[in-house]
């Protein structure tokens, strides 16, 4: 019984001890922190290189789309870099800290957030043309125009950002240090209990990561549902 | 109003607390996987903090990227296992001071059947030539930590140059490494700490232990604040002290896994 992972996720969420509880706040606190900054940061700048022409839009858009590929752990490796003492960024004396977790993450979902609402807000944009220039509407007044329009479109956005942020495990690794009680999250904690053989334990842990992120995800669509419904 | 906006500041200040680099007194160790996931460190450090009120933050990594860290002054301390490497540390400058703390054993781990016989063996010499010359499966951590600098040592006394399809390097941490092992039946030198608390042994079974060259030292490190200023130098200097004080030394001797004693503190 104590080895099957689904009887040790089950007590694992029933018994929700005082350090589980913690690791799964953390989790989710520095995920969301980091796909809200990376959302009013991402959004805006989607929208951007969607509705403006530029030299080297071409270019950026290809870099965007590429970067949503970006290997975590180059990620956390770059953050490392910039926040170590060594480095240009050492004297904020973030590394080790949910900060600097925060950060790895933002650089792992910004890319994804702008490559993707700029292809939703382009694709509007195509259907709305002629009513903008009808209208005179100008270049900025746009931007704010479609990004609401595509709201719907910009949640699932949102969630495959946040999808990234909670699962990925090689840049908060290395910039968190998976310190016991400080910067141990989710997926930090399934490496360690891993790497101590407790498998049935490492993939509780999984299970009970998957179940938030469901519960998340319900709750994302839901709320869509209810507010498309009253949108009509 | 007043009172709302009270709360509204601690709720500002618990999130900066729970996120923040500042938080209440602490030092930033960087130490070795081996000693973390042995459950020491959960040990011993309740002890230090209840009597020095500092929270000690480990980061548990390979010895290599231990030093790393401590080198580019992410780290406030160091206590890590390779005596060699610990001492041109304080001769390049980056640590002042070393002491030895403890040490335990490395032991030699392979599948049941044991292939190349090396329970039999006298020495771990002669072990080690064993598994080389039977060409059985050995996995190595390849990772530069102070286990495999260890294993490279032994390799070499034994006379043999590990190469070959029977030798793999997996690049991973003491955990992943023994897990890997239990999957391809392979032979595994570990310390018998992260061996004892290891709980996916599957075929895997000790074979070979008790020869004194398998001895594997930890020593604790002062690091220099003339390198990088910012670091916590009281604080560190209170925690290399008391690991090697009376109080210290008997939290390492208390902690035991299953009744058995995994470090045993030898400081001078």
């Amino acid at each position: 019984m104590e080895n099957n992972a689904f009887y040790v996720a089950l007590t694992l969420l029933l018994n929700l001890d005082a350090s589980l509880f913690q690791i799964v706040a953390l989790s989710l606190q520095v995920s969301l922190l980091a796909v809200l900054i990376a959302a009013l940061l991402g959004f805006p700048l989607g929208a951007a290189v969607a509705i403006w022409r530029f030299p080297g839009r071409g270019g950026m858009i290809v870099v965007l789309n590429a970067l949503m590929g970006l290997p975590p752990v180059v990620a956390g490796l770059m953050v490392y870099l910039l926040l170590s003492r060594a480095g240009p960024l050492g004297e904020w004396g973030l590394l080790f800290t949910p900060g600097a977790m925060i950060l790895a993450q933002v650089v792992l979902v910004l890319p994804i957030l702008a490559a993707l609402s700029r292809q939703k807000v382009e694709e509007l944009l195509g259907e709305y043309r002629e009513q903008f220039v009808s209208l005179g509407m100008s270049k900025s007044r746009m931007m704010p125009t479609l990004l609401w329009d595509a709201r719907f479109a910009l949640l699932t956005v949102l969630l495959a950002g946040f999808g990234r942020a909670s699962a990925e495990v090689g840049a908060v690794m290395m910039v968190g240090g998976n310190i016991d009680g400080v910067t141990r999250v989710m997926t930090t904690s399934i490496v360690l209990e891993t790497g101590k053989g407790n498998l049935p334990l490492a993939l509780g842990l999984g299970m009970v990561l998957l179940t938030l992120v469901m519960v998340i995800n319900a709750g994302a669509y839901m709320v869509s549902e209810l507010s498309r419904r009253r949108v009509g | 109003m007043k009172k709302s906006l009270k709360l509204l500041l601690a709720g500002v200040a618990s999130i900066g607390l729970s996120l923040g680099a500042y938080a209440e007194d602490y030092i930033t160790l960087a130490s070795t996987t081996s000693t973390e996931n042995s459950g020491l460190f959960a040990s011993i450090l309740p002890k230090f903090e209840d009597t020095t009120g500092i929270q000690v933050r480990v980061v548990a990594v390979g010895t290599g990227q231990a030093f790393e860290i401590a080198r580019r002054g992410d780290a406030d301390s160091l206590l890590v296992h390779d005596t060699a490497g610990e001492k041109r540390f304080v001769e390049n400058g980056f640590a002042t001071e070393r002491a030895d703390v403890m040490y335990n054993d490395f032991v030699l781990i392979g599948p049941a059947d044991d292939p190349a016989n090396i329970s039999q063996a006298q020495t771990a010499k002669e072990a080690f030539a064993a598994i080389a010359a039977a060409e059985a499966p050995f996995a190595s951590r390849g990772d530069d930590s102070g286990t495999n600098r260890a294993e490279l040592r032994h390799w070499k006394s034994a006379g043999v140059d590990p190469d070959g399809d029977w030798y793999r390097e997996l690049g991973s941490g003491m955990g992943p490494t023994l897990n890997t092992a239990a999957a391809m039946d392979a032979y595994v030198m570990s310390d018998r700490a992260t061996w004892v608390a290891f709980g996916n042994r599957q075929n895997l079974k000790l074979l070979f232990e008790g020869d004194k060259v398998l001895f594997n030292q930890y020593g604790s490190l002062l690091l220099s604040q003339e390198k990088h200023p910012h670091l916590k130098g009281e604080m560190a200097l209170k925690w290399h002290n008391w690991l090697l004080s009376e109080d210290g030394q008997q939290a390492i001797t208390d902690f035991r896994v299953g009744g058995q004693q995994l470090f045993f503190p030898n400081a001078k």
